[in-house]
């Protein structure tokens, strides 16, 4: 693995450091928790993310993904439309419903750019598109409420000390660690992100790997759709709107390379952190929403220059 | 070291040997530390390349410097359009600009069109274009880096022409080749380099073959291919049957067990489109393959590896290597669906032991195998990273397409050895190459291709040199001048 040194790491301790000093209130006990939650979910986005842009592609239907199982998963769990009695039975159909939901847009995602060699971008672009307004028309904008205590509950409901959305997040990063350091999907993603042809010639799967990146981003945004519909206890259409440039954001300041090939969990895990951290900090210390977009968009740019500049160094050297 | 107009330097060495680190200073984009140049009497000292380019030193490099996308004039002038001022605007001037070009373009005889885009010629086309760039700045002296590697041998002499109406045309030129044949016929002296000093340099009279060979590789290479112990079977293993793509017809051809197969023809003769068809990368219309006791229809790279059967391609920069990825991972990367727990994870201890087992098999010469990225090897240790990839999944049959591609002669013979090595331990093989020396020494049999057919097969008894390429010129000199 290459082991280039990370800037992210150090910005991310930097900036807690400085938050820290600076705003009132961010070094809490509440607020930590508060930081965490918002984290978990778009952490489990970003992850999902990051194993497509590994392979050189872009993954921009997540939001829309988020939105569409959050409105399945209400359907099937709220009250008001469920055909389930049981809310415990209906939230175990629900999840499910969300999580397979995810992996078959997913599952569409990938077809169309492995087998019928559409450029990423545009398939999820018009994914993006057509999920998120068939999200809104089949719930003719309205949000789902009533959905089942359980699973409202979910995000204080402890199991050994730690919420439960905080396992659910630690258990997505295994599996995702597991699958990208030691499995032999990780070793062709990797290799199909540097170079498809090679990667074909020498026996790569390469139209398999890229399907599977793209429903494994499906079903993490559908994970992610789980935890940010229990936390704002509705299903809803425009889930997740707003939250396509956090996603990318993460991965990209991770110093995840939009080439392909090369990018390491654990810079995702600190760049989604990052990207948590600066929306909390920045809302702690009174600024707009208008105003955090604009800081985060210059913060954005930065790292992405920094890291254009550390592998220029590094061209150069060799 | 001095070069005169009119006459051709040949510069040789070994990769690693300081051509091209010489060659950049030449072209402004390394600083030399210490020492100086001069052209035409005055002191030369390049800031950059386009110092370089206005003091008169013009560069062919091995890989074309062309926009595809363009047309042939707009390449030959993209950075010095001729004008035209019209209602206060500077606007291009099409018109000399084509007859400019048209002009460029009879003095490297290549008779297109100045309108054709560059990517619908073909290679040697693309190469008259970049020597026709390089006289439209009217250099006083034209570096040539490896320029016939993409050429046939036919095109290779077309281009030996050229130089030739170039040297009487008081141009200097200095020429960088492994082709040891082509430098001897083309150089007027011979200057040769090693580890980074000049070793010997002189008139070409006053070298031989040996001598260069030996002054390059500091060493005398006892025989240049190295001896087979066991003789081919009259078994055959392999068989192609009826092949037919888009780009090939009617390939039907047998390999036997312990043989090595080579294929010769012209660039453009369907050689590799017929291995990739082979192989599953281009679609195949018709035809089966038989290997061992199986018959397949449908192919795919990763099947073959399943049964043995391996390819190198020709373009080891794009479907070779995992540039920007560790050796070590070079290696094993046809390898590790044989290195599975039921879990189906990577068993990373003895996939990392076997791929150094084969590292040192073939020689690689690495620092740390899996932190340095494979592309801070030279050419011919990258090659021998691909050849340990294929060599790790224990093929029985390996397709080879121009295996010995810009690789010097130390090298070269180590993978000679490896391939025969292999072909002993009975495997078979099949060896593409536009080298027709190479095919003679390695090979059992030649089959040459033409126009995308078989034209003629060789037994080892019928070898010669003239009689092949009169083959591959097949049909007559109608196809010579093909666009590809």
């Amino acid at each position: 693995m290459t082991k280039s040194p990370n800037i992210i790491l150090y910005l991310c301790l930097v900036y807690y450091l400085a938050a820290a000093l600076v705003t009132p209130g961010f070094f809490t006990v509440n607020n930590t928790w508060n930081l965490l939650y918002n984290l978990m979910p778009l952490l489990i986005v970003a992850v999902g993310q990051m194993l497509v842009i590994l392979t050189a592609g872009i993954d921009l239907s997540v939001t829309a993904i988020i939105a569409v199982t959050s409105v399945v998963g209400g359907y099937i769990m709220s009250a008001d439309y469920s055909p389930v009695d049981s809310s415990s039975l209906a939230i175990a159909l629900g999840i499910l419903g969300m999580v397979i939901t995810g992996g078959i847009i997913g599952l569409i995602n990938g077809i169309s750019v492995a087998k019928l060699k559409m450029p990423a971008f545009m398939v999820t672009l018009t994914g993006l598109m057509f999920f998120g307004g068939f999200a809104v028309w089949l719930t003719k904008s309205q949000n789902i409420y009533n959905l089942p205590a359980g699973l409202v509950d979910m995000p204080y409901t402890s199991f050994l000390g730690l919420p439960l959305p905080i396992w659910t997040g630690l258990l997505v990063l295994g599996l995702i660690y597991l699958v990208l350091n030691k499995s032999l999907l990780g070793e062709w993603i990797y290799a199909v992100g540097v170079n498809p042809k090679t990667s074909r010639i020498s026996g790569v799967n390469v139209d398999l790997t890229i399907i599977m990146v793209y429903m494994l981003s499906g079903v993490t945004a559908a994970i992610g759709s789980v935890l940010y519909t229990a936390r704002l206890e509705t299903g809803s259409p425009v889930m997740g709107q707003n939250l396509l440039l956090d996603v990318i954001g993460a991965v990209v300041i991770g110093g995840t390379s939009l080439f392909g090939g090369k990018g390491l969990l654990q810079w995702t895990v600190a760049g989604a952190f990052f990207m948590a951290m600066l929306d909390n900090s920045l809302n702690l210390a009174g600024l707009s929403y208008f105003l955090i977009m604009i800081v985060k968009g210059v913060i954005i740019l930065s790292a992405a220059m920094l890291n254009v500049w550390g592998e220029r160094k590094v061209i150069w050297s060799a | 070291m001095a070069v005169n107009g009119g006459q051709v330097l040949a510069l040789v060495g070994e990769n690693g040997a300081g051509k091209s680190t010489l060659m950049n200073v030449l072209g402004g984009i390394h600083q030399p530390s210490s020492g100086e140049m001069h052209l035409n009497n005055e002191p030369y000292a390049p800031q950059n390349a386009e110092d370089a380019y206005n003091s008169g030193v013009a560069f062919i490099h091995q890989e074309l410097n062309l926009f595809p996308n363009l047309s042939i004039s707009e390449n030959l002038f993209i950075n010095s359009f001729p004008t035209t001022k019209r209602a206060g605007l500077t606007l291009i001037d099409r018109s000399s600009t084509n007859q400019k070009a048209r002009e460029l373009l009879t003095r490297v005889d290549l008779k297109v069109a100045p309108d054709t885009r560059v990517e619908d010629l073909s290679t040697a086309q693309q190469q008259l274009v970049e020597i026709a760039k390089a006289m439209a700045g009217k250099p006083r002296i034209i570096i040539f880096d490896e320029p016939t590697t993409a050429l046939s041998r036919h095109e290779s002499q077309a281009l030996f022409q050229l130089i030739g109406d170039l040297r009487s045309q008081g141009i200097a030129m200095i020429y960088i080749s492994h082709n040891l044949g082509d430098i001897m016929q083309l150089a007027d002296n011979i200057a040769v380099l090693r580890d980074g000093t000049l070793v010997s340099a002189g008139p070409k009279d006053q070298y031989s073959m040996n001598r260069l060979i030996r002054d390059m590789v500091g060493r005398d290479l006892d025989s240049y291919f190295p001896a087979r112990s066991k003789k081919a079977s009259d078994q055959a293993v392999w068989e192609v049957r009826k092949l037919k793509s888009d780009r090939v017809t009617n390939i039907s051809f047998k390999v036997n067990e312990c043989e090595i197969l080579g294929f010769y023809g012209l660039v453009g003769a369907g050689r590799s489109e017929m291995v990739r068809a082979i192989l599953g990368l281009d679609p195949v219309l018709s035809g089966t393959v038989r290997w061992k006791d199986s018959t397949y229809h449908k192919f795919s790279p990763a099947q073959w590896i399943k049964n043995g059967v391996v390819y190198l391609a020709e373009d080891r920069r794009e479907e070779g290597l995992l540039t920007g990825k560790s050796i070590q991972k070079n290696i094993q990367l046809a390898s590790f669906p044989r290195y599975l727990n039921p879990l189906k994870l990577v068993k990373y201890a003895p996939l990392d032991q076997e791929s150094k087992v084969y590292a040192d098999i073939t020689k690689i010469n690495y620092q740390n195998l899996n932190r340095q990225q494979v592309q801070t090897l030279s050419g011919g240790n990258q090659q021998k990273v691909v050849l340990s990839r294929l060599l790790m999944t224990h093929p029985g049959m390996l397709i080879l397409d121009e295996p010995t591609k810009g690789i010097d002669i130390g090298a070269r013979q180590e993978i000679y050895g490896l391939i025969n090595k292999l072909v002993d331990q009975g495997a078979s093989a099949i060896i593409i190459s536009s080298e027709i020396e190479e095919l003679l020494g390695m090979c059992d049999r030649i089959i040459v291709m033409g126009q995308g057919q078989i034209y003629r097969e060789f037994s080892k008894q019928e070898f010669d040199k003239n009689t092949i390429l009169e083959a591959a010129l097949g049909s007559g000199i109608s196809n010579m001048d093909r666009g590809d």
